[in-house]
């Protein structure tokens, strides 16, 4: 009966739109649903080496958001293949798409994971060119659209493997990134991922991050992620996939109609483990109540 | 969602929140609470479990900030959601152990002395509980420990014999239990410590916890709470 949630990502058909975003999910949260239900995964984001991630405080609350500054920790693609893949790649069997989210400090690093996961089943390769919290390297590759544009075509010469690029808000220009990405042969995009922020310690009289600034993410950002992805979908072709403070189905059904074919939900994993599930019962429920077949019917219709 | 039996200030800002239900849990694991429905504050807030039947699940909580004062305003048949179990907790032990709780860090403590009571291969449970002001809960840990001791505004730590215990698992402030990990001496005590993290999620996905360790970074949700005294690097 799901088949009315079934979307196409360009090649790639999900069997709904809604997919754990990086590094707020595990398949640790198996403990609370049927993990087999997600139309996809996106991994933690993964660089080359391992990263041991910043020190002193990760994560503060703001109004309706978080701030976090986790700085990239991760065990390196060759231990993330070796370990953990082989648990992914059971929920790929049951139909959930598994997108790896690469990052890195150089290009060369990028392309050397890339061409590692190339050799793998995993079914997207989202480039994360925009993470705020890694000093060099991340978000510089998304701010201009020369930088974007450069690595997306190394990284395209060296990949077959279906690719997403995703995007910083933090660029001047994120519809001209977006463009460039189109240009070079990226198979679809991502938006968006975490505001540069800050959070002051009164008492210490201290930025409460030891790198000052950190990546904002939650409910306090979509409507700015809202119209950032309206924006870029009227001006490219290629499909996008939504991201920025899905917390329910009214959410993730915005970014449908602003034209979002899939979308992401981070941060409300955090307020509630069911939160993906529930999301997709929500979009369930909002067609049928209105009659509507299939998600395309209301797609982009703004 | 889930009733609150009570939700009873014990002592200055420390609150004891007993909730209706057939939860899951072992001694040192932990759940996030939650005891608002709207997206502020966004993060649940973990706690141990402090005692666990088939009716009941309690939590001993001190009031810190927006979270726990939220927490605190909450009567009975209030709804609360939790998330949980999660975490490794404390690991089974035998001979003569010693509890060792500094203020509400004594919390997991108690489902600890519950359950190792049941085992016939522990000898003695000898609980050690360090308060600023007044002593809490006294009366209940007396019922399941061998020998309670107790102290007020001074160092528990200094009344622990490390040494002379099989297995030693301590909660409390960061101070409380550097001093009882330099206390080893040999390789008889086996030391547990139950830490506190700022968390994200609490179950092993967003990395805000992890903490230093000397087998490289751990993840303080998952991987923890509960760590050998040995391998924490105190700051």
């Amino acid at each position: 009966m799901n088949n009315m949630l079934q979307v196409q990502f360009g090649n790639i058909t999900f069997q709904n739109p809604v997919i754990a975003a990086s590094g707020t999910f595990s398949p640790d949260f198996e403990q609370h649903f049927d993990l087999s239900r997600l139309g996809g995964i996106c991994s933690k984001g993964l660089t080359l080496y391992p990263r041991a991630g910043n020190k002193g405080i990760r994560i503060w609350e703001t109004a309706s958001g978080i701030m976090n500054s986790v700085g990239l920790e991760n065990k390196g693609v060759d231990l993330f293949i070796q370990q953990d893949l082989p648990i992914l790649k059971k929920l790929k069997d049951k139909g959930v798409r598994i997108i790896i989210n690469v990052s890195g400090s150089t290009e060369e690093e990028y392309l050397r994971a890339v061409e590692l996961f190339s050799k793998e089943e995993v079914d997207i390769i989202e480039l994360n060119i925009s993470c705020p919290n890694i000093k060099g390297g991340g978000m510089l590759f998304g701010m201009t659209s020369y930088a974007a544009r450069e690595l997306v075509r190394q990284v395209r010469k060296i990949t077959s493997l279906p690719l997403v690029i995703k995007l910083t808000p933090n660029a001047d220009n994120i519809v001209k990134i977006a463009q460039c990405c189109e240009e070079e042969g990226a198979d679809g995009l991502s938006l968006v991922n975490t505001f540069n922020a800050m959070a002051i310690d009164v008492k210490k009289r201290k930025p409460a991050f030891n790198n000052v600034y950190a990546g904002l993410s939650g409910p306090a950002i979509k409507p700015i992620a809202l119209r950032m992805v309206h924006e870029v979908c009227q001006k490219v072709k290629i499909p996008v996939i939504g991201i920025g403070g899905i917390t329910n189905g009214r959410d993730a059904l915005e970014f449908v109609m602003a034209g979002a074919t899939c979308l992401q939900v981070g941060t409300a994993n955090f307020m509630n483990p069911f939160s993906c599930a529930r999301i997709i019962e929500d979009i369930e429920n909002f067609l049928r109540e209105e009659g509507i077949e299939s998600l395309e019917e209301i797609r982009g219709i703004l | 969602m889930a009733k609150i039996i009570f939700n009873r200030e014990i002592d200055k800002n420390i609150y004891y929140l007993k909730i209706a239900g057939n939860y899951q849990g072992l001694m040192g694991q932990f759940y996030m609470l939650r005891g608002w429905t709207t997206c502020h504050p966004v993060l649940g807030r973990p706690f141990s479990i402090f005692d666990l039947d088939e009716q009941a699940i309690s939590f001993i909580y001190r009031v810190i900030g927006e979270g726990t004062q939220l927490l605190s305003r909450l009567r009975k048949d209030d709804e609360i959601e939790l998330y949980g179990p999660y975490g490794r907790g404390f690991p089974q032990a035998k001979g003569k152990i010693a509890l060792v709780g500094g203020g509400v860090g004594l919390a997991p403590l108690y489902l600890a002395a519950r359950e190792l009571r049941k085992q016939r291969s522990v000898e003695a449970i000898h609980t050690y509980l360090g308060f600023q002001e007044n002593a809490i809960l006294i009366d209940l840990f007396d019922k399941v420990s061998h020998r309670l001791a107790i102290d007020i505004g001074g160092y528990i730590s200094k009344m622990v014999d490390v040494n002379s215990y099989d297995y030693v698992f301590a909660c409390g402030p960061e101070e409380m239990m550097k001093a009882i990990v330099e206390q080893k001496k040999s390789e008889r005590p086996h030391i547990f410590l139950s830490l506190e993290k700022r968390m994200g999620c609490g179950i092993g996905a967003c990395l805000s916890c992890t903490c230093q360790t000397s087998s490289g970074n751990k993840l303080t949700c998952k991987e923890g709470p509960v760590f050998p005294g040995e391998e924490i690097y105190f700051e």
